[in-house]
């Protein structure tokens, strides 16, 4: 039983999620490859938007293009807030820096939100900046992808970007978002242009009294919350229209609506592995990368299950015995001794894991395996408080996003491991005594480099400004604990940034709120422009890059296959792609894994509390 | 003589339609025909030497302490960067040494961890001075052959003038006689020699080389041992073949192949990716000391490694590829190297490296897969007539042939018959000639007896009033089957036998072919003889395929086939005739012995002139890539182990609770990093021999491979580091070296 309970939740989701890619995946090639008859209405868009085949430079100006005018069209929409409709209670304006950041944010799919929906945006804002977003920086990964693919097998061109974009939105993510949201209507998150709605409290007085003595009612934040909801998740956003996000009753209600929001995340990513493969006409290739994905996200998945839901709150269980440590004194020669304090248990019961900040209507084990999945697919919602997990089972999220590559967000995450790919059979790929080769194409100077290129963006924008803040009153203003769970959070922070995921760490203050806010967060509007830059050099420099790569790779000769040549098809080379992922990522970020979770784990207790 | 290039040709051609033997010009030397028995293989012309040879080593120490200027360091970026580390660890010793700056740690280990980075960065410097000493002593070997000579050049009068080698022009003849050392490159255009080549080859046995046909090619240097000939030199002074081959073994070092360049581009981004891990530490160390100051309630902060710059660098160092890196442009020069040991000189690296990347290997039958001669094996007797008949009868019309062919039936006659094949004083020999494509003998009593090709006698017969047995298409048909050469013997108008020629395969081709299939190369036998018998000898010989009936067009047109479906094709090839196929083909091998229009076409030359070289072309290209692959592979997964050894030290000061994390249980923070330091150093000049002689390249397909040499370099290069500096700990602290 007890077995059944932590398990049954993450095994159905991969599952499900697994079956589920095979036909979606047919069904997305056979849109991508443009072999359906649109309708005559859509067939009058389609020809409008299609501005001919692009090259891929062409294909890249269209997307930057693209992303441009979003971006100044989100910015206006929250810019204007206060006099755009749909704003009963004449919400106003947020403060620049966190226009600038939630912008980029949703326009880069990260939906790291330096505000809280409820408070803070009125509904026009939630459908014109908030949908709208979901819809379409959902669809450009998803675009980019598709042209690589075309790219790699060589066509004449690399399609067009905006009929891409419209067959992405119109022929998958608005039927599916459309029944996805029809599924949380039912479990009870609410569809509706209503702000709020006032309801007497069952005890008395419970949100107090106002001066005339009147007791005050709660008001509860309403919306469109079902439409957001749904392509929140199937977009891989993670934006939430609650400050709350899956955790919040009318975004995730019940047990149900948390297996649907989980599944919807991990749909489009899983199936875009195996659309990678139909379009390119090597599906086993496609399957073995899917493997080494899945394997990669049992992995993390297993991990924080292991360290959160089966193993007790370690600040509660406490420190049985006193431990001592020897170390070099900085003023005087020889050593000083530092001792670490046993520390008693709290009376807590603790046989079902660690369950602070968990939602205990969707099971134990859901907040670990939402935390681990969300990261994988870099999608960026939660529905528990990752500042909770346990130390080292926030390992877990980290290691998603410093990957990057598990799966992914939709079209990015095989872009990414197309990085790996490349790297890994460029280095070891040479150990068959060949130049190495992928599809059959040589792979030069000019391929490694937008390879590299694009896997050093990564690790610099981690890294560098977690750096900084940790040294400076930026962060060390920001951080809810000092010492290494503070380093967490910083590091958290620019993890979710970078990797484009959007989920965080809470506990940094980095809300600024609206411009004239009382109490600003201390270093929210540093916060705001570093990540905000972060999220947008993470973006683009990793999609453009490996547009780049795959039109330089797909206009070679193709070298047919041969016994002497790299199988891309076999274990072996899943084992090789596995190796590559797990050595360099933990090459990057096995110092800071160190400094931040791992120390705060192997540290007394209270540690940095 | 004067018609040689015409006949030549024909003569090429002719053979290549399956004319069974023919009859040349008895040359007065042969060139020893090869012993079946021994295996083949090439004859080095420089031994492969002792890795350490005192001179050579004692230039490349020298040439290591040279290259440590900036600007020549600056060719290698990943040795660049951990110079510049060693020089600010320098800068900081000397700002200590003055009281500038405290540390918790001594300053003798500011020292030693500075020595070891200049270390890392002269046994890098090393590794690639030894690869260069080496290739210059080859060069140097070959520059002894090169030095002027006195020529003697033909005027347009005729008249003979002595002017020095460095004065020859292309187009000038000059005259060489016995004894006489060939001024300059060129080709033979009047007369017949034999040449001593051993100082480019090292093969002591002289080689025939003769006006026209594919053998007019000579070397300046080579040594003419008999007879005079007239040679047209073809090179300008100073670009002679020797000349190249100097400048192309010198300039190795600085010439990059494709594949290098795009190595060289990942180990640098390497480099910049672990110095943006290794920068952003130092404020998060201070970030754990200062919060550890509060926790404890002291009033200064707990000092770490993680902090001191010193230890950062010694940590960059450790994890940038710095083996791969120092190890490079060595596994480069070694493979140039290697092809030149096997005699071949490679026009460039990108060449030897392409080499590995073959896919179809096209071999001529000739000279290849079979011994270069047909042997005459059977005597089949046709009607009234024995066998020793017709022994006796194709004896006699080959007595006077030279040709191997026509020999090995007079031999086969005496053998069997244990008699001499005599013949009648006043006979008279008819040669062969292209027309009749039949050679013979009229005997004084007024026979003609006439031996040749079976549609050339038939006709003979039928001109002569004779009728053909009817079996005899059969006959001639199943000796073809059988990947013989039917010659028929006649006697005026009546067909007497068959003389079965057979070719005799070379010893061991099969498991050549077979290695060669295991590698994922596909052999083609090219062949002028026809499909029957080409592909039964082809199928005795164990290649994949063939071309049979072959012309210089149809060899163009099969590798252009090739080629269009994506592969990449290797030929050898020695006329001029193969000059356009050559060109074509993706690596072209010449032979040395061939003719300069040959030689031009291809990438790389032969100087043995054996038609086996491709494979070991092939092989020492794969090598060439594996020893890269392998070498990187075992760099990056170092770094794994000495993460574990370093990061406990950096943050033992305020973190002491991840000591967890050093399983390795090194002595103290100190020891752990010089450990690292010290291993990722030694590691270096330990793979030199590896770097230099390869790793040695296993046909097992390309998947078991991988997975061997993941095993080994991969996993291995995981584990040994973990045992590397468990070990150098051990020993440092059981020397007391450390603290």
């Amino acid at each position: 039983m007890m077995f059944l309970q932590v398990w049954l939740l993450p095994i159905a989701l991969l599952a499900t999620a697994t079956i589920l890619a095979f036909p979606l995946s047919r069904y997305t090639a056979w849109i991508m490859d443009g072999k359906y008859r649109p309708l005559p209405v859509f067939r009058w868009f389609e020809k409008r938007l299609d501005s001919g085949p692009q090259n891929w430079k062409q294909y890249a100006g269209s997307l930057l293009l693209f992303n441009t005018l979003m971006f100044v069209f989100s910015f206006l929409v929250l810019a204007l807030q206060p006099w755009m409709p749909l704003n009963p209670d004449g919400k106003t304006l947020l403060a620049p820096s966190t226009i600038f950041h939630s912008v980029i944010s949703f326009m880069t799919n990260t939906d790291l939100q330096h505000y809280s929906g409820e408070q803070h945006l009125s509904n026009f804002s939630q459908i014109f900046f908030g949908i709208f977003n979901l819809f379409f920086s959902a669809a450009i990964g998803f675009s980019a992808l598709s042209a690589i693919i075309r790219a790699l097998r060589s066509d004449s061109s690399l399609g067009n970007f905006f009929l891409d974009m419209w067959r992405v939105v119109v022929y998958m993510f608005v039927p599916l978002a459309f029944v996805i949201g029809l599924i949380f209507i039912t479990q009870g998150s609410p569809m509706t242009l209503q702000t709020s709605h006032a309801v007497s409290t069952l005890e008395p007085g419970a949100m107090g009294t106002r001066d005339t003595g009147e007791i005050k009612k709660q008001n509860i934040a309403l919306g469109p919350v079902a439409a957001f909801e749904s392509i929140k998740m199937l977009g891989t956003n993670g934006g939430g229209f609650y400050g709350m996000n899956s955790a919040h009753p009318f975004e995730n209600p019940t047990g149900l609506s948390n297996f649907f929001n989980t599944l919807a995340m991990m749909i489009f990513p899983f199936a875009l592995v195996l659309m990678y493969g139909r379009m390119l006409g090597r599906f086993k290739h496609s399957l073995v990368v899917f493997t080494v994905m899945l394997v990669l996200m049992t992995g993390t998945v297993v991990w924080s299950i292991c360290f959160d839901t089966l193993k007790p709150n370690p600040g509660i269980a406490g420190q049985s015995t006193e431990r001592n440590y020897e170390i070099p004194s900085a003023t005087s020669p020889g050593k000083v001794t530092v001792t670490l304090p046993a520390v008693a248990s709290l009376p807590v019961d603790q046989h079902l894991g660690n369950l602070e900040g968990r939602e205990m209507r969707f099971g134990t084990s859901a907040g670990a395996t939402f935390a681990a999945l969300t990261t994988d697919v870099t999608c960026g919602a939660v529905n528990a408080e990752a500042d909770s997990l346990n130390p080292i089972a926030a390992l877990s999220p980290m290691t998603g996003m410093w990957l990057n590559c598990i799966f992914g967000g939709k079209g990015v995450g095989m872009i990414n491991m197309l990085m790996f790919v490349i790297i890994g059979i460029f280095i070891a790929g040479q150990m068959v005594g060949r130049t190495p080769e992928y599809l059959g194409k040589k792979i030069g100077a000019r391929e490694v480099k937008y390879a590299m290129l694009a896997v050093l963006v990564h690790p610099v924008m981690i890294l560098m400004p977690t750096g900084l803040f940790a040294a400076t009153s930026w962060g060390l203003q920001a951080i809810s604990n000092p010492g290494a769970h503070g380093l967490s959070q910083i590091l958290y922070q620019f993890s979710s940034a970078s990797a484009n995921n959007g989920s965080a760490f809470d506990g940094l203050g980095v809300t600024y709120g609206f411009w004239n806010a009382a109490h600003p967060g201390p270093s929210a509007a540093a916060f705001d422009i570093a990540t905000g830059l972060t999220m947008v050099f993470s973006r683009f420099i990793p999609i453009i890059a490996p547009i780049a790569l795959a039109a330089s790779l797909g206009a070679k000769r193709s070298s047919p296959f041969g016994l002497g040549t790299l199988r891309d098809d076999s274990f072996t080379f899943g084992f090789l792609l596995f190796g590559t992922v797990v050595i360099i990522g933990a090459l990057l970020f096995l110092p800071v894994a160190a400094l931040g979770p791992v120390a705060e784990h192997l540290g007394p207790i209270p540690f940095g509390g | 003589m004067k018609n040689h290039p015409k006949i030549i040709t024909l003569e090429t051609t002719q053979e290549l339609k399956g004319v069974p033997y023919m009859s040349k010009e008895v040359p007065k030397i042969l060139k020893p025909a090869p012993d079946p028995g021994m295996p083949p293989g090439p004859t080095r012309r420089v031994k492969p030497r002792g890795l350490l040879e005192k001179e050579t080593a004692k230039v490349a120490i020298k040439q290591a302490f040279i290259t440590l200027r900036p600007d020549l360091q600056w060719n290698n970026p990943v040795m660049f960067v951990v110079e510049i580390g060693a020089i600010l660890t320098f800068l900081y010793i000397i700002e200590a040494a003055l009281g500038g700056s405290e540390s918790q740690v001594p300053i003798s280990y500011f020292i030693s961890l500075d020595a070891w980075l200049f270390l890392t960065v002269l046994f890098a410097n090393f590794a690639t001075a030894l690869a260069e000493a080496r290739g210059k002593a080859q060069a140097e070997s070959l520059r002894k052959a090169r030095h002027d000579t006195i020529a003697y050049r033909l005027n347009q009068t005729g008249e003979i003038q002595e002017v020095s080698s460095t004065a020859l022009r292309p187009g000038d003849r000059v005259v060489v006689k016995a004894g006489q050392t060939i001024p300059g490159d060129g080709e033979i255009v009047k007369g017949i020699a034999s040449v001593d080549e051993s100082a480019i080859t090292g093969e002591s046995a002289p080689v025939i080389r003769e006006a026209g046909g594919d053998r007019s090619g000579v070397t300046g240097g080579t040594v003419l041992l008999s007879d005079s000939v007239v040679v047209e030199i073809t090179s300008e002074t100073g670009e002679s073949f020797l000349d190249r081959m100097i400048a192309l073994v010198e300039g190795a070092i600085r010439q990059r192949s494709p594949n290098e360049i795009a190595l060289t581009l990942v180990l640098s981004a390497f480099t910049l990716i672990f110095l943006i891990v290794v920068i952003p530490l130092w404020p998060m160390a201070w970030n754990a000391e200062q919060y550890m100051m509060t926790y404890l309630g002291l009033r200064a902060p707990l000092k770490s490694l993680g902090t001191d710059i010193p230890t950062l660098i010694a940590l960059l160092v450790c994890l940038i590829p710095t083996t791969i890196g120092a190890l490079l442009a060595a596994i480069g020069i070694a493979g140039m190297d290697r092809a030149l040991q096997a005699n071949i000189i490679a026009k460039s690296g990108k060449a030897v490296e392409l080499a590995g990347d073959i896919d179809v290997v096209l071999l001529d039958k000739t000279g290849t897969i079979t011994i270069g001669n047909r042997n005459a094996t059977t005597f089949m007797p046709i009607g009234k007539y024995s066998a020793s008949d017709v022994g006796h009868f194709a004896a006699m019309a080959s007595s006077a042939d030279a040709t191997p062919e026509g020999k090995s039936i007079v031999n086969l006659f005496e053998s069997q018959n244990s008699v001499p094949a005599n013949v009648p004083p006043a006979a008279n020999f008819i040669p062969f000639t292209a027309q009749t494509r039949m050679s013979g003998i009229d005997l004084p009593d007024g026979r003609r007896i006439r031996k040749g090709a079976p549609d050339a006698v038939i006709q003979f017969v039928q001109a002569n009033g004779g009728s053909v047995p009817r079996e005899l298409g059969e006959l001639v048909n199943r000796v073809a089957s059988q990947g013989a050469t039917p010659l028929l013997v006649a006697e005026e108008n009546s067909i007497v036998g068959l003389v079965v020629l057979e070719d005799i395969l070379k010893p061991h081709m099969s498991e050549r072919f077979e290695r060669l299939r295991r590698m994922g190369l596909r052999t083609v036998m090219i062949t002028g003889d026809n499909p029957l018998t080409a592909a039964t000898i082809a199928k005795r010989a164990g290649v994949d395929d063939f071309l049979a009936e072959a012309t210089p067009e149809t060899k163009l047109a099969y590798i252009k086939k090739e080629q269009t479906g994506g592969k990449l094709v290797a030929m050898m090839g020695d006329g001029t005739n193969d000059a356009p196929a050559l060109a074509q083909a993706d690596i072209a091998l010449a032979m040395n012995a061939g003719t300069q229009a040959a030689k031009e076409a291809a990438n790389m030359v032969d100087l043995d002139s054996d038609p086996t070289k491709l494979i070991e072309v092939v092989e020492i290209g794969k090598q060439l890539l594996v020893t890269r692959g392998s070498l990187t592979t075992f760099s990056i997964a170092n770094d794994v182990a000495k993460y574990f050894a370093i990061i406990p030290a950096l943050f033992a000061g305020t973190l002491p609770w991840l000591k967890i994390i050093d399983i390795m249980h090194l002595h103290s923070p100190t020891s752990a990093i010089l450990s690292a330091v010290i291993f990722n150093a030694l590691i270096i000049p330990a793979l030199i021999p590896v770097a230099l002689k390869g790793v040695r390249y296993r046909p097992l397909g390309a998947d078991a491979l991988l997975r061997r040499n993941m095993l080994v370099w991969g996993l291995g290069g995981v584990v040994l580091p973990f045992i590397g500096i468990k070990l150098i700990d051990v020993v440092m602290v059981s020397l007391h070296l450390v603290s």
